[in-house]
């Protein structure tokens, strides 16, 4: 693993930790999903066919809002939430930077034994 | 498609001295850039510090789980945990495993890191479809970027 390269992991890591957080969880997961048509959709609609309350599901839109990974507008009295897709790039990239780290470590680990 | 990483290497050395570079800590150490204080034993932490130049700083942390005499090694760990300043202890731990297999070469050698703090399985990401391409096909370059690596 090159200095450089790593001390981007660094940044990335911090970067991603709370998205694969924000996704270690069933209701946020199905949150992202049904808000994965690219519109924005108002907490009644979000909570429409949950066995969750507004609250509880207001709670989660906000832990996903603070991971970057929806927005809010306000539409009158309603708070209307929508996808970033940007986040979820991001995590791609980070798993092609772990996965590069790996390829350098175990290349590494194919001289030692070799030679 | 899952939430993890998979190498396939083959190494031109015996499964013995494969096990032996990965489970001896100094010769762990060697490779891997990390200058360990104890041998590893499973259930138990492993700690260390990097020798990668530049990252002398660095500690290096690990819990071994698994240790099958030739045929697996396993641990977890947080991965790239390198920002002093963030508290990774939170942060549910990828699993690393090491599995040996005789070849005609000598070893196969497979890695999987696992557990990226649950990345949705395969039928979860085919929600995630966007209209810029989406968690599936992302998945897929993953593959293939492993594919060209092994």
């Amino acid at each position: 693993m090159s200095p450089r390269s790593r001390s981007s992991t660094a940044a990335r890591v911090q970067a991603h930790a709370p998205v694969f957080a924000a996704l270690g969880d069933k209701t946020r997961l199905s949150l992202v999903a049904r808000l994965a048509d690219g519109r924005p959709h108002s907490i009644s609609q979000l909570t429409a066919g949950s066995r969750l309350t507004r609250q509880a599901i207001t709670k989660h839109l906000r832990v996903l809002e603070s991971a970057g990974m929806v927005h809010s507008s306000r539409e009158g009295r309603e708070s209307l939430f929508e996808l970033s897709p940007q986040p979820i790039k991001g995590i791609r990239e980070y798993l092609d930077l772990v996965s590069e780290q790996w390829d350098q470590a175990l290349s590494r680990l194919k001289s030692f034994v070799e030679d | 498609m899952e939430n993890r990483i998979e190498k396939r290497i083959e190494l031109k050395a015996p499964v013995s001295r494969v096990w032996r570079a990965l489970t001896d800590y100094r010769e762990f150490g060697e490779w891997f850039r990390v200058k360990l204080e104890s041998p590893f034993v499973p259930g138990q932490v492993a700690r260390g510090q990097i020798t990668h130049p530049g990252y002398e700083h660095v500690k290096w942390e690990a819990v071994v789980q698994k240790m099958e005499p030739e045929r697996l090694f396993s641990f977890t760990w947080h991965p790239y945990a390198v920002d002093p300043k963030i508290d990774y202890s939170k942060e549910t731990p990828t699993l690393i495993e090491f599995r040996l297999e005789k070849s005609e070469s000598g070893t196969l050698l497979v890695l999987t890191e696992s557990g990226f703090n649950k990345i949705p399985s395969e039928r979860r990401l085919e929600a995630f479809r966007m209209n810029d391409g989406g968690w599936k096909a992302q998945m897929k370059n993953i593959e293939s970027h492993v594919a060209q690596k092994p």
